[in-house]
């Protein structure tokens, strides 16, 4: 496959802030890409680099081959931007907003139809003369997806485009983000709703201090994580007394008559485990194990939980 | 060049200020209106600056004058602040619109409210005292120029500022005494000669002066001169403005 977003040694400084410290990253034509990282770790930095909002002190990075600072007017017609915050323009509505953008791009006049068909698909036909302002966060949301793909760019950035939104616009928002990646798109996205990362990504890159510290497919990285943090959750018929230290260094907490281990897949087993109990006297009730998630693989890589 | 994208921008601006005309357009109007009647009111008997112009009819080549160079200045500043305050201004810097199409967008906007606040004052003045117009190529050069001195000193406040508080600061403290010591209400040649020698200091003057030759065909420097001072003024203030939009200050961290 070719790269949709090509990353090279990209360093970029804050004052005395490094936030990006030599990134290289691949992200090939029609993946749905995850980047993840707690706050600070240097991820809308690089979507800015990306977009041209931001620029990088070293490196190069393209999109669909554009190079995004010698050849800025291909790369930013081939990529949609949809902006972490609630950001509009108060002075219009969202069908005028939709316009503009396209105009920006060369696309003002054959975008009728296109817009007709957005705000269809984003259910906001019957806003389509409202002006922004009286909008709901929401709606305001699902414009700015609108805008980012007015253009019809091959690469569209989602940056936490769920944060603030309720269950039900976020499950709608998937469903239109994933008929997007089933029309070839490219989608890159940010959250910290690593539950999203999990259901939606096949790759997921783990970026932490402005440097990348996992890139692999989401059940290599899950795999990591069942590896290092299997836990399994056990209720006893009465609390433990007398826990000796091998096991006490394995239990990761303990509520009455309920212990929770954590495992390491190389080194123990659940039947050891089992046997321990039973040799200590513990009547096993309930036996649980469950399989690590993205959170803990991102708490393992980064060092700290997510938000 | 993305002409429509270029284009495009401009529209916004000019929609962008249309919608809140009764504030863009008519208010510099009634101002301007408020200044003529108060001072022909009270100097009309008292003043007179060139033979055969009343001082009413002097007033207003200099009102007109300021109300354009205010207001274009104000078009393009306060689209920047509020579009960066607001964060809207992403929406334009991630498209392929180049740097100097960004500042044609925006000077052509600027310009564009300059007339039309200029022509409105001009048509409301007409119903009170008749105007010569003696020659309306300057009229309109130096007022397309000086519209444009004003919405490129305004692309620059409105990048460097952050935040309302600096945007007043800038109008209140240089745009709005400069424009008013620049000969609006008077002629030069009225004050005492080190004030007549700071005055040629300040390039509204020349603005003014040469606006005024426009009307009456009688000015207090010669036109030509004014002329080439203004031109200058915006080749070095675009060259400025093209510079930091090119660096991105501001903009693109």
């Amino acid at each position: 496959m070719d790269a949709a977003i090509h990353i090279d040694n990209v360093h970029k400084h804050y004052g005395s802030l490094h936030a990006l410290k030599g990134m290289s990253l691949t992200i090939e034509k029609g993946e749905f890409f995850g980047l993840l990282g707690p706050n600070g770790a240097g991820k809308s930095t690089l979507i800015n680099i990306i977009a041209g909002l931001t620029r990088m002190d070293s490196g190069q990075v393209s999109v669909m081959g554009q190079d995004v600072v010698s050849n800025y007017r291909q790369s930013r017609r081939r990529i949609g931007v949809v902006p972490q915050e609630l950001v509009y323009d108060p002075f219009f509505s969202v069908r005028e907003i939709l316009q503009i953008q396209a105009g920006y791009f060369g696309k003002g006049k054959q975008s009728t139809g296109w817009i007709d068909s957005l705000l269809e698909g984003l259910k906001l036909t019957d806003k389509a003369d409202a002006n922004m302002r009286t909008l709901s966060g929401g709606m305001k949301r699902r414009v700015l997806i609108a805008q980012a793909l007015v253009h019809k760019p091959d690469v569209v950035i989602l940056d936490e485009p769920t944060a603030g939104v309720d269950v039900e616009l976020r499950s709608s928002l998937w469903e239109f983000v994933k008929a997007l990646h089933n029309d070839g798109h490219t989608i890159v996205l940010t959250t910290h709703y690593l539950e999203e990362a999990e259901s939606l990504c096949q790759r997921i890159a783990i970026i932490n201090h402005g440097k990348l510290v996992a890139l692999d497919s989401k059940e290599s990285l899950l795999a990591r994580g069942v590896g290092m943090t299997c836990a399994v959750s056990v209720t006893l018929a009465e609390p433990l007394n007398n826990i000796p230290d091998d096991l006490l260094t394995k239990i990761k907490s303990v509520d009455g008559e309920k212990i929770e281990f954590i495992l390491n897949r190389g080194t123990d087993n659940i039947m050891s485990l089992v046997d321990c109990l039973r040799d200590l006297g513990a009547e096993i009730l309930d036996l649980r194990t469950e399989d690590a998630d993205l959170e803990d693989v991102f708490m393992e890589l980064t060092g700290q939980r997510s938000t | 060049m993305n002409w429509e994208g270029m284009y495009t921008l401009y529209y916004k601006e000019l929609k962008r200020f249309g919608k809140v005309a009764l504030q863009t357009i008519m208010a510099p109007i009634v101002t301007a209106l408020l200044y003529l009647l108060v001072f022909s009111h009270v100097l009309e008997q008292h003043v007179r600056i060139y033979d055969n112009v009343s001082y009413t009819a002097f007033l207003i080549p200099g009102l007109m004058m300021m109300s354009i160079i205010q207001n274009a200045f104000a078009n393009s500043s306060s689209s920047l602040i509020q579009s960066k305050v607001s964060g809207n201004i992403v929406f334009v810097l991630l498209t392929p619109l180049s740097y100097f199409e960004f500042y044609l967008a925006f000077l052509l906007a600027s310009i564009t409210r300059g007339l039309a606040v200029g022509l409105g004052i001009f048509l409301v003045a007409m119903l009170f005292v008749s105007l010569p117009l003696h020659n309306v190529v300057w009229l309109l050069l130096f007022s397309i120029v000086s519209s444009a001195v004003l919405g490129s000193l305004g692309i620059i406040a409105g990048i460097w500022a952050e935040k309302f508080d600096h945007m007043a600061g800038f109008q209140n403290f240089i745009i709005m005494p400069l424009s008013f010591l620049s000969g609006v209400f008077y002629s030069i040649h009225s004050l005492p000669e080190f004030w007549q020698s700071v005055s040629k200091f300040n390039p509204f003057f020349y603005m003014i002066d040469g606006f005024r030759f426009g009307f009456f065909g009688v000015s207090d420097v010669n036109p030509v001169f004014s002329f080439i001072v203004v031109i200058l003024i915006w080749l070095m203030l675009g060259w400025f403005t093209l510079a930091i939009l090119k660096s991105g200050y501001k903009l693109r961290d």
